[in-house]
Parts: structure tokens; sequence; C-alpha cells
């Protein structure tokens, strides 16, 4: 086979065991986030069948579209004014969130040796939520309409902003260099960011209706190129690609981001795929029997960790006990912005360890998280029938 | 009217409920993609949803019909809102009331207290803009635009004369 020929049948072998993996997946009802990291894990060097080569090809570049894709959807959906409402009211729960679920990750890596660089890596990772796999159990469950359920989604919401102050931390403590140097591009960032969000709190509507135009394919070409053009500029600042498509996400809101998001969501479905996979794949998977322990120890004291945060944000709203043991519960699972995290540390000095140890991790939470929640639902079919 | 509460969902949408007369929380959820979410809890949990139902467009109208409270209703109700001095509101003529089987030239309503009727609605059918010489039925709602007390006025007019 010439080379395309071979580019053609492995992608196409990859994408389509990743289809039956969500095939899996769905009949499970689990997220497909596991899966599809095992796919890569299984694939890659050192993993059970290994036949993709990641490096220089379709994946690398997918990968990259992939943590785009999710992070300019993520800001998509929320409106600044959204953001700044539920910033007010949570953001005593968030704080101690981020305190909580940072630690254990960064301590940790302190622990294990591998200096506070790739520790902080490590707290970022057990640090946030996936609002992937949370909004789906919540939708899952019924529990949309539930009394705790802004709690939960405030919290996420507080993530995701600590976590668009945390990616250029991250990004500049990556690339190294001088303190001073870094200093400077996190600055840069968040001063962009606090500039975006004023803008985009008094002119979100109508920088919408600038972009977005009455043909969807029109509206697709321009959103998509414009989060390219800011995450690649983001990145060239080293302020990391994200964060710059989390930017664009944000600044657009009303009636066509609503839109915009029905629009990118399949995009965003084939290349965050892409992206474990592409995870997956760079990970080696005989590394894993040497971290497995510290990750399962790290997942008990971490679910732990973000159980006591919903309990305690859902009690200071009134809510009931059996309600702040939901919200708790939904907060548990980890997912695509722990990879997210963990993608970004890869050749971090002394993070040697990171990817497959985030890789277990991660594996973990997104499947534990959901089951814990669902044997915590009291049966709903049983209830209904007694409304 | 039992008081509707709305509470944001950040990234999903909007929740707007109340409590009923036994205690539960019932309401909807409205998300940004359009759907609608409708909801019943517990007694016994009222943070815990029991039973949801996910509506269409087309469904949540048909199920708004089906209540009572149309959707036209809603939509003057808020346009009543926002023109200060100004008061829409539909009235039913009953049984009983002298003008069956006569006239709205009849009436003499707008004469009398300066309030327009503007539309009959009649087995659901809504007939805009009827003329002086359109006959009122039993169980037939005027629509009327003025002023409330003129409104008031007007509600006298159709159950006494």
């Amino acid at each position: 086979m010439d080379d395309r020929a071979r580019l053609l049948v492995e992608l196409g072998a990859v994408v389509l065991a990743l289809g039956i993996l969500g095939r899996i997946a769905g009949r499970f009802g689990i997220s497909p986030i596991p899966l599809y990291l095992v796919a890569g894990l299984a694939f890659g060097e050192g993993g059970l069948v290994p036949i993709v080569t990641p490096e220089g090809g379709f994946l690398e570049v997918g990968a990259e579209l992939g943590v785009i894709f999710l992070l300019l959807m993520l800001g998509l959906e929320y409106s600044a004014r959204e953001l700044v409402t539920s910033m007010r009211t949570i953001a005593p729960a968030g704080l101690l969130d981020l305190a909580l679920n940072f630690s254990p990750g960064f301590l940790a890596g302190i622990l294990l040796g591998w200096g506070p660089v790739a520790a902080t890596f490590l707290g970022g990772v057990t640090y946030i939520s996936s609002s992937g796999v949370v909004a789906k159990l919540l939708g899952d469950l019924g529990w949309t309409a539930n009394r705790e359920t802004p709690v939960v989604l405030s919290i996420l919401v507080f993530e995701d902003l600590a976590m668009a102050v945390l990616l250029p931390i991250l990004g500049a403590m990556a690339i190294g260099g001088r303190a001073s140097a870094a200093l400077i591009s996190i600055l840069v960032a968040l001063g962009v960011l606090i500039a975006a969000l004023a803008i985009t709190y008094r002119q979100g509507d109508r920088l919408g209706a600038l972009v977005f135009h009455a043909s969807d394919e029109v509206s697709l070409l321009t959103v998509f190129g414009l989060a390219l053009v800011v995450s690649g500029i983001a990145q060239s600042l080293s302020i990391s690609a994200a964060v710059g498509a989390f930017l664009v996400g944000i600044s657009l809101s009303g009636k066509a981001a609503e839109r915009a998001e029905s629009l990118l969501m399949p995009l965003r479905d084939l290349f965050a795929a892409v992206f474990f996979v592409f995870f997956g794949l760079t990970t080696d998977p005989r590394d894993i029997p040497r971290v497995f322990w510290v990750a399962v120890a790290l997942g008990a004291v971490t679910a732990g960790t973000k159980l006591f945060v919903g309990w305690w944000a859902a009690r200071r709203r009134g809510i009931g006990p059996a309600g702040r043991t939901r919200a708790g519960l939904a907060l548990i699972a980890r997912g695509e912005f722990s990879i997210i995290i963990a993608g970004l540390g890869v050749g971090v000095a002394g993070a040697e360890q990171l990817p497959a140890l985030a890789a277990t991790y991660v594996l973990m939470m997104a499947v534990v998280g959901p089951v814990a929640a669902k044997l915590a639902d009291p049966g709903r079919v049983r209830a209904s029938t007694q409304v | 009217m039992a008081e509707l509460t709305e509470t944001a969902l950040p990234g999903v949408g909007q929740r707007v409920d109340f409590i009923s007369k036994d205690g539960r929380r019932v309401g909807v959820v409205h998300h940004h993609t359009g759907k609608r979410e409708l909801f019943v809890c517990a007694p016994s949990d009222p943070d815990a949803v029991i039973l949801s139902l996910r509506l269409t467009d087309d469904e949540s109208h048909a199920l708004a019909d089906a209540l009572g409270g149309s959707s036209i209703v809603e939509s003057l109700d808020d346009m009543a809102q926002q023109i200060e001095g100004l008061a829409i509101d539909w009235l039913v003529v009953s049984g009983d009331s002298p003008w069956v089987n006569r006239t709205i030239g009849d009436t003499r309503i707008r004469t009398r207290t300066g309030v327009s009727v503007v539309a009959v609605i009649r087995e659901g059918n809504a007939h805009p803009a009827p003329d002086p010489q359109f006959v009122i039925e039993a169980e037939d709602s005027l629509v009327v635009v003025g002023t409330p007390e003129g409104i008031e006025a007007v509600g006298q007019i159709l159950t006494s004369g």
C-alpha cells in the first residue's frame, strides 16, 4: 500500500473502532470517553495491537482541533451574563472546590518527587469535573429540574472560568523559560479574558449577530475560522490555543450562538474523539502498572472531596440531605478537561508519568462518577407510578 | 394564581416552577435548544423530580390549550403588562347574559365605556375586528381593549345590561 492508502485505511480503522465503542458505551449508558482512551492505549506503542503511529499525521492535527472544538463549544454554552451571575452566588463553593480538589493532585505530585511544575499539572487533572459527562448524567437521570441542579451547574461554570485562568498559567509553565516571560504571558491572557468578558457582557448578542449568517455554511466557516485564527494567535503568545478558542466561544452569545452549537456539535464529537484516542496513543500502557495504585488512591480521595463540595454547596442553598448527596455524586466524574490539562503537561520535566497516571485516573473517574450517581437514584420509574 | 419562580440553569436554560396546593413542586424547564420539559416533584423529597416529560413546541402548545390557558391569552397578558394605562382583557359572556343572541352594536359598549371589542373568540376560533352587526352567543369570549375602569364597566354591562 502506498502512504496515502495506508493513511486512509488507518484512519478509517480508528474512526470505525470509535463508532463501535460509542455503540457499546450507549448500550450501557456510560460516557464513551474512557473507551476512546482504551482504544488509544490498545492501538499505540506498547499496546495490544500497536498499528497506528500518531506522530505528524492527521491524528495529531485532529487532536489539536479536538481541543479547540471542546473549548469553543464550552464557551458558546455560557453567555457572559450567566457566567457573571453564577459567579456571584457560587464563589465560596467554587473556591472550596478548587482548594479541595486541586490539592490532592498537587500533593501527590510533590510526594512522587515530580517537582512543583509537574505537580501543578496533576492538580489541574484532579480539580476539574467533566462538564460533558456531568451534563449528560443530569439529562439521563432526569435531574435537570431538581432543586440542587443549579448548584451543580454553577460549580461547573466556576470551574470552567477557573480553567480559563489556569490554562494560560499551565501553558506558560509547560514552555518553561524565564519566570518574567511566563508572568507576562499570564497577565496578557488574564487581561484578554477580562476584556472579552466585559465586551461580551454588553455587546455579546450584537457580536453574535455580526459573525453569524442566515446560511449555516457561512456561519460554520466564519466561527471555525475565527476560532482557529484566535487560537493560533494565542498559541504564538504562549497563552495556549485552548484559551483562545474558549474566549471566542464566550464572546459570542444570543440566539445565533445557540444555533452555532448545533452546527458545531458533530464536528466537536468527531475531533474530540480523535483527541482522546491520540492521548491514549501517545501514552504507553506499560507505564500504567507503576502508577495504578496512585491513581486509585487519588480517585478515592478526590471522589470524596467532590462529594463533600457538592454536599456543602447544596446545603448552603437549603437543599435536603438526598439532594445534597446527589449534587456531590454528580460532580465526581472527570473527563475531557483533565485530559486536556494532562496533554498540555506532556514533555514537562518531571512529568514523565503524568500521561499514564492521568489516563488511568480519568478512565476510572469517568466510569465511577456516573455509576455512583445512578446507584443513588431512587428509581424514578418505580416512583413515577405513584404520582 | 400560584407564584412562579424562575431559576437560571447555566448552559441548560431556565427553570420555571411553583409549589402546588398539596406541596409538590411543579414546573417546566425551558432548554436553550427550545425543548421544554414538564416535571413534577415528590412530596417526600421536594428537591427531586419523579416525573418528567419532554415536549416539542407543538406538544407544549397543545398541552397549554388542554389546560385552558391558551397561548394567545399569555401573550396578551404580557402585552397588557408592557403598556401602562392600557388594559387588555377577555370577558366570557355567560348563558344568562341579556346580550346573548343580540349584536355588539346593541350593547353600545364603546359609547358607554370607551372600550373597544377587538376580537371575539368562539370555540377556540378568533373572529378579529367584529363589526357592530356581529351576533353574540353564550360562552363567547370578547377580547376588549381600554382603560382598566372601562373594562370593569363592560363586565357589569355584560352581566346585567
